[in-house]
């Protein structure tokens, strides 16, 4: 233990809440009742190790859990572990798991589990989580309370990927040696969380109900918690006006609704609890043709599309600029970098200097709602006004992920979310090694800059904060001076709840980690 | 026998029909840009070609189409209907849980349709250009002419959000643990909204249709022969005017009967409905391809069922039609 570092010692913070909502909040929850919740789309299955989409993720954070929680400064908090320790080389994480935890069907958690669930499971299942396991060279159980993390090297933000959504933990006596993708105990998930899989009304509605031998005291508060599936927009709004509903998620509702059912009597709303995802939305640009080519005509582009007026009007406040790739709530974002404000006339000249020779523009939008739709008009017009001819391609999810899969567009709006971490949720965008087609998720505009790739490489092989600092700030700099895509604004999805429902959104990663500390006045 | 022969023949063609359909719609579906494993990468949030050729392999996607669209047919012969993809169900399963819903709220749209849109159409007719007769075309012109999707979201606003008098979302209250008349009242409180918007479009169909109809067979010889003879109005418009008037009608009704599970998408969509609209809706943005598939094959199944159905309606409502 002596060459190991104490980083964390979660069981500390314990002294003054209970995986991070303060105690006092606690007490003053109201136990029994039941909350309507909306979701949307209907999830394809509830099985989180399989599935990570958003309307799995927020039912299922529920019923899975991670080893960590982290709180709206992302923080890692205890969850199914106590504490951890990080060896002085970086490479070797040590973490202490809570005892007696017990799955939904009474057998007890060990680390067996999380062996299984990190080194079987979700390296062969989850996508996201598989590129970052590169990093993890073994993963063993020193007894049934202890799990260490061995690194092939120094991974930075190896802390950071311990939430429900990345790193659930699956029941090892339920999926060994089973094909996990058609066992039948996917139907009926059973995890460790505050609530336990009721019944899945297909095309109504799914209903969690309290788990009386939850490991943590009195959580959770309310008994049962409905998700009910409302497919259309206006309908949803209609639904929560009419009381149906008690919480509408982010993204719920259209904007314009948002801002007005939180004017009705009895309704809160907030925009915490997304911390940890950071939304961030940008213009794929495709780096690898003429005249997106051209630094100029890229720098033209930022110069032209007034984000301002957009933040205002497509998104009616909900957003606000972006100031280069990383969202101002993760790690070692900096505002020190090069600035793009409106401003045509000098669009027009470097978009003179880019050699521009008038060619059509293709613009794909979000086909996510009506947001969207509004940007990309914007955009259309904002590039219209510098001299840019653009044509609007309307798509839907599957034709989008297509064409960007096979770099078939010039400019495409998207979203991300950026995990807390550069080396988790940005590098993925800007490093050569991740051009790849086939994902709609990496470096699709086809950037190659061999000092961006040395850079966050470093920043995230490096495990002390000022290293990491000094090459992000260095690499935010150079990608903003050279726009491979454009920015546009870090998103706020805010949440719609009845005031009745007290503390819905506890940590970073808001209702996605659970109703458990949620209660009804 | 003739009969049976025909109903033989009939079923051999609606049958041979459905495996041409089958292949036109698997050609179809593949046409569209994006495949389900796109769709599953896309919402993971990041994938590498690895995953994704592991996905396609999974789902037999990595074969030649040919090869693929072989493999369905035969699957197909046999009433398996396939795997989906995203729901890691049988297709046939999640198309029988969904399917009573649809039958539901397309049946009764249907009945009410049908009633009160002869019964209006009838009514129309029997004073041309009188108020009643202007008040019942305008008013069948106006729903005739109203997007269906709009004419949901205001009957939802007025009756659910505004006045608050019945449910505007789902078949039943949701955690009520209603059972016996009560679970009947709750469900019939919970249908009669989609129902009735539903059937506002084709009521109206039915009630110009049949005073258009009437109109033209009140003309016929036969019917001023009656008059001469002294039968009754009432009976002339009953057994002699409505029946002869009725065949255009019950051809409509086929068609519509035959195409009113798919056509239910968007009724279903805005009452959150849970029925097979809805599945094949959210199958086609994610190209479920098995799941499209065999909503696709269920609803065409239907609209060869009715048609059959409909021809031999004929023959009731017609005797001098001889099926042969």
């Amino acid at each position: 233990m002596k060459r190991r570092q104490l980083i964390r010692m979660g069981a500390t913070s314990l002294g003054v809440s209970i995986a991070g909502v303060p105690l006092h909040l606690l007490a003053q929850g109201k136990k029994g009742g039941t909350i309507n919740v909306l979701v949307q789309p209907e999830p394809p299955g509830l099985m989180m190790g399989l599935v990570q989409n958003g309307p799995t993720q927020l039912i299922s954070g529920n019923i899975y859990e991670g080893l960590l929680r982290y709180d709206d400064k992302l923080n890692p908090q205890p969850q199914l572990a106590t504490s951890w320790v990080m060896s002085k080389d970086g490479k070797t994480y040590t973490f202490k798991l809570k005892p007696n935890v017990k799955w939904h069907d009474g057998k007890p958690f060990t680390s067996a589990d999380v062996v299984f669930s990190v080194d079987v499971f979700l390296r062969k299942t989850h996508a996201r989580l598989r590129g970052n396991l590169e990093a993890v060279e073994s993963i063993k159980a020193l007894d049934p309370l202890t799990v260490e993390f061995q690194l092939k090297y120094p991974f930075g933000p190896f802390l950071g990927m311990f939430e429900n959504g990345t790193m659930p933990m699956v029941p090892k006596h339920i999926y060994e040696g089973t094909d996990f993708a058609t066992n039948p105990a996917n139907a009926t998930p059973v995890g460790t969380g505050p609530f336990k899989f009721k019944e899945w009304a297909k095309g109504s509605y799914i209903l969690l109900e309290a788990n009386p031998a939850y490991h943590v005291a009195g959580v959770p508060l309310v008994e049962k918690v409905y998700y009910h599936v409302i497919p259309d927009a206006a309908a949803r709004a209609a639904a929560f006006e009419s009381g149906k509903i008690d919480i509408v998620p982010g993204g719920g509702v259209e904007y314009f609704d948002v801002q007005r059912l939180a004017k009705l009597p009895g309704v809160a709303v907030s925009t915490k609890g997304w911390e940890f995802f950071s939304p961030h939305s940008w213009l794929w640009i495709n780096n690898r043709k003429a005249p997106l080519n051209s630094v100029k005509f890229r720098q033209a582009l930022m110069h032209a599309i007034d984000r301002e007026a957009m933040a205002k009007i497509a998104w009616y406040g909900f957003a606000k600029p972006a100031t280069g790739p990383f969202n101002s709530s993760i790690k070692f974002a900096s505002t020190d970098v090069p600035k793009y404000p409106k401003d045509i006339e000098k669009a027009k000249k470097l978009i003179a200097e880019s050699g521009y020779k008038g060619e059509t523009i293709r613009l794909l939008p979000l086909p996510y709602g009506e947001s969207w739709q509004r940007q990309a008009e914007m955009v259309r017009q904002a590039l219209t006004q510098a001299g840019i001819k653009v044509e609007l391609v309307p798509t839907d999810v599957a034709g989008w992920n297509q064409r960007l899969n096979e770099w078939d567009y010039d400019l495409a709006f998207t979203y991300l979310y950026q995990y807390g971490d550069p080396a988790l949720g940005v590098a993925r965008n800007y490093t050569s090694q991740n051009i790849a087609k086939g994902s709609p998720f990496n470096n699709v505009e086809g950037y190659v800059n061999s000092r961006v790739d040395a850079l966050f490489a470093a920043g995230a092989r490096a495990t002390d904060p000022a290293s990491r600092q000094k090459a992000y700030l260095e690499v935010q700099q150079l990608l903003v001076e050279e726009v491979p895509v454009a920015w546009l604004h870090e998103i706020n999805f805010p949440t719609l709840y009845r005031s009745k429902v007290q503390n819905p959104i506890s940590s970073g990663i808001g209702l996605n980690d659970s109703m458990g500390r949620a209660s009804l006045a | 026998m003739k009969r049976l022969q025909y109903m033989a023949t009939r079923v051999l063609q609606g049958l041979l029909a459905l495996l041409v359909i089958a292949t036109v719609n698997f050609m179809l579906v593949r046409a569209a840009p994006g495949d389900p494993v796109s769709v599953m990468a896309g919402e993971a949030g990041a994938s590498d070609a690895q995953f994704v050729a592991q996905l396609r392999q999974q789902f037999g996607l990595d074969q030649p189409v040919s090869t693929q669209l072989g493999r369905y047919l035969a699957h197909v012969v046999q009433g398996d209907l396939g795997f989906s993809y995203r729901q890691q169900q049988p297709v046939l399963a999640l198309i029988a849980e969904r399917l009573p819903a649809t039958l539901l709220l397309t049946g009764s749209a249907f009945v009410l349709s049908l009633l009160f849109g002869v019964a209006l159409g009838a009514i129309a007719s029997r004073r041309p250009g009188s108020w009643m007769d202007s008040a019942i075309t305008v008013v069948a012109l106006v729903f005739y002419a109203t997007p269906l999707y709009w004419l949901a979201m205001m009957a939802v606003l007025l009756f659910t959000v505004q006045l608050g008098w019945l449910p505007g979302f789902g078949h039943m209250t949701v955690g009520a643990d209603l059972h016996g008349l009560a679970r009947l009242w709750d469900g019939a409180q919970h249908l009669l909204l989609p129902a009735l918007t539903l059937a506002l479009f084709y009521m109206a169909v039915y009630a110009r249709m049949t005073r258009a109809a009437m109109l033209e067979v009140a003309q016929m010889d036969f019917v001023k022969t009656a008059r001469a003879k002294g039968v009754a109005p009432g009976r002339i418009l009953r057994a002699h005017v409505l029946r002869n008037a009725l065949l255009p009608v019950v051809t409509l009704a086929g068609i519509q009967a035959g195409g009113m599970i798919g056509g239910a998408v968007l009724t279903e969509t805005v009452f959150a409905w849970p029925g097979i609209g809805r599945l094949m809706f959210d199958a086609l943005l994610q190209r479920d391809y098995n799941l499209l598939l065999g909503c696709f094959l269920v609803t065409a199944a239907m609209a060869v069922l009715f048609n059959l159905l409909t021809d031999l309606v004929y023959t009731l409502v017609d005797p001098r039609i001889d099926l042969h």
